[in-house]
């Protein structure tokens, strides 16, 4: 089983990214997703700057992919969408229709996880449209991803959303600017002040979403760390973390010790809200079911 | 010279026979329905039609020379696919007019199996851009789509004029704030959503309690908002509750609130969208015969003089009254609200 490093989902400035990649390139982790999948107002980096940082980590062994944005509104948003889809170079991880048509029988792409993949009907026909690898939208059990890895294509890759906060929703108001008081138009690119987003918390005080522009995640993050056994079983192909501003290098280091036979570390420092598994255990997806 | 628009279709919800009669005696173009399961996003207890009633449902309708279209709109997972394909195919017997479908395998095996069956691309199909729905298209020759409420009126504008395919928009009802199909919150918190289930923020989930601090909503436990006394409150879905944020707390996903596009109607006639839907199959047949003579009178009076177009006073107030929190928005059609 392999390891693979998700898109970053926030906003961090040009610089961090770079030295945030740096860094990955010494990480124990095969394939690196890369790229602006939330906002289309988040330029800190180009899309020629995503294939720049694309080549380097490439150059040092990394399989790259370029991830596209998951709510395309305008025709901006299609035009980024075509440069990088035509990029050429680099595998593109398609998280909308609309990349699919930019991308099905032109040769192989990634089904991202809201390219919604329920059943093995969906599955073979983005096989054959060219996919070779898909993640199952986050939302789907363990016991419906093993029904469709018995029913799979041959030729396609599993990757399943191990570790990070869960991409929940989308929508075309910005709740970062709402919650600073502004309009989209004029947010100043106020998410860049939450490199893990704002934290949402229900009249009680418990932590529920974490607010990222447009996006809504999970207050916790999945951690399906404990469950490397079950998902070697189900022969998962890949394991997805996703990139948070701290400790995302020990994170990939406590998943590549476990795929290599040892006893999971303990993360539990890492999330004082707990962790959630329940989507994993065909529960609510907050819940928490104990290894 | 009057500028000639193309008069949209008013289609409007049924989740029983008398709302369907309703909707069709007060002048809907076309009536929407589904199945009483969860093949459709408004899988509620007591609602929706099986075999007998829709067919009875689209007699009705085409004596009245009004279509039926059938939300087949959840994404079937593998080990239920037999029940979706099998509404499909009992949908295609019924001879309702279209079905409407999100799932990708779904409209393949329907494209495939019912070549004559019209397929209308569902909004829990996510498609915002031109080249999305280009795509279904192409793949699976869809005839229309309809948008999810996430764009602008010059967004709209801009797929009207480029798609191969008619255009649906919402016109009244709740108003989700996501893309539809794209929202997993209700699952996240209840195990169940739209796409897997055909339910958000399910009712066996829901619970109120009377506290001292006032009436409480909860879904699964979590509490959703805290009303005081006197104050209406709303059905707890997720993204209408008051939450903590920093400091403040307030409804910092969206207020209870109804979509009403009554306003830009002249707009949306002039760039051509097909056919205006109105939200709602889990409503009252009164509620629809209220909401379909008033956009049945709006739509009527605008495609007769769209320049000299003015909402009148009375239907805004009789939406209103039908209406979450008894107040209105465009929603992300006008720019601001985003």
């Amino acid at each position: 089983m392999r390891l693979a490093l998700g898109p970053i989902l926030y906003f961090w400035p040009a610089q961090a990214v770079r030295s945030f990649y740096e860094e990955v390139a010494a990480w124990p982790v095969d394939i690196v997703y890369l790229g602006e999948t939330v906002c289309a107002k988040r330029r800190a980096l180009r899309p020629d700057d995503w294939l720049a940082l694309a080549d380097r980590l490439a150059a040092a062994g990394k399989e790259t992919v370029l991830s596209t944005q998951t709510l395309l509104e305008s025709e901006a948003d299609l035009r980024t969408l075509e440069r990088i889809c035509n990029n050429g170079r680099h595998l593109v991880e398609a998280n909308d229709a609309a990349a699919l048509h930019l991308l099905g029988g032109r040769g192989p792409f990634v089904s991202g996880p809201h390219i919604n993949a329920y059943n093995a009907a969906t599955l073979q026909w983005l096989a054959g449209l060219g996919a070779r690898r898909w993640i199952p939208p986050l939302e789907l059990s363990r016991d419906a991803v093993a029904d469709l890895q018995h029913a799979r294509p041959a030729g396609i890759e599993t990757e399943v959303f191990a570790y990070g906060r869960l991409p929940l929703a989308f929508s075309a108001r910005c709740f970062t600017a709402r919650a600073a008081n502004v309009a989209k138009d004029r947010c100043e690119m106020r998410c860049e002040a939450h490199p893990e987003g704002l934290m949402l918390h229900t009249r009680e005080g418990q932590p529920l979403f974490a607010v990222n522009g447009i996006q809504l995640q999970s207050a916790t993050p999945c951690n399906l760390l404990p469950e490397i056994d079950a998902l070697k079983r189900l022969d998962v192909d890949v394991l997805r973390i996703s990139p948070q501003p701290q400790d995302t290098g020990r994170i990939v280091t406590a998943f590549r010790a476990a795929l290599d036979g040892a006893a999971p570390p303990d993360l539990r420092d890492l999330a004082p809200d707990g962790f959630n598994n329940g989507y994993w255990h065909g529960r609510a997806g907050m819940d928490w079911e104990a290894p | 010279m009057a500028v000639v628009v193309r008069k949209p279709e008013l289609v409007c919800p049924a989740g029983s026979l008398p709302a369907l009669r309703a909707a069709v005696d007060e002048g809907a173009d076309a009536v929407y329905i589904g199945f009483r399961d969860a093949t459709n996003a408004r899988n509620f207890p007591g609602l929706n039609f099986d075999a007998d009633t829709a067919r009875e449902g689209v007699r009705y309708a085409h004596s009245a020379g009004a279509r039926v279209l059938l939300a087949l709109n959840t994404y079937p997972r593998s080990a239920h696919w037999a029940r979706w394909t099998a509404a499909v195919d009992r949908a295609a017997e019924i001879g309702v007019d279209a079905v409407i479908l999100a799932d990708p395998g779904l409209m393949h095996y329907a494209a495939v199996t019912h070549p004559q069956l019209r397929l209308h691309l569902s909004v829990q199909g996510s498609a915002t851009s031109r080249h999305a729905i280009a795509f279904y298209h192409r793949q699976f020759g869809i005839r229309r789509a309809v948008l999810p409420r996430v764009l602008s009126l010059a967004q709209v504008r801009g797929i009207v004029e480029r798609s191969p395919v008619e255009i649906e928009v919402f016109g009244f009802g709740s108003l989700c704030v996501m893309v539809e199909g794209r929202c997993t919150l209700s699952s996240y918190i209840t195990g169940e959503s739209p796409n897997t289930c055909g339910v958000c923020s399910p009712a066996r989930a829901v619970r109120w309690e009377e506290t001292p601090d006032g009436r409480q909503s909860r879904l699964n436990g979590v509490l959703i908002d805290r009303y005081a006394p006197g104050e209406a409150a709303g059905y707890p879905t997720l993204c209408k509750g008051r939450y903590r944020v920093g400091d403040a707390t307030y409804y910092a996903i969206e207020e209870p609130t109804s979509l009403n596009v009554l306003e830009l109607l002249p707009d949306l006639l002039a760039c051509g969208v097909a056919a205006i839907k109105v939200e709602g199959r889990q409503r009252s047949p009164a509620y629809v015969r209220e909401v379909a003579r008033v956009l049945r009178a709006a739509i009527d009076t605008c495609a007769a003089d769209p320049e000299r177009f003015r909402v009148r006073a009375e239907w805004g107030a009789a939406l209103d009254r039908l209406s979450e929190g008894r107040s209105h928005t465009l929603g992300a059609l006008h720019r601001p609200w985003q």
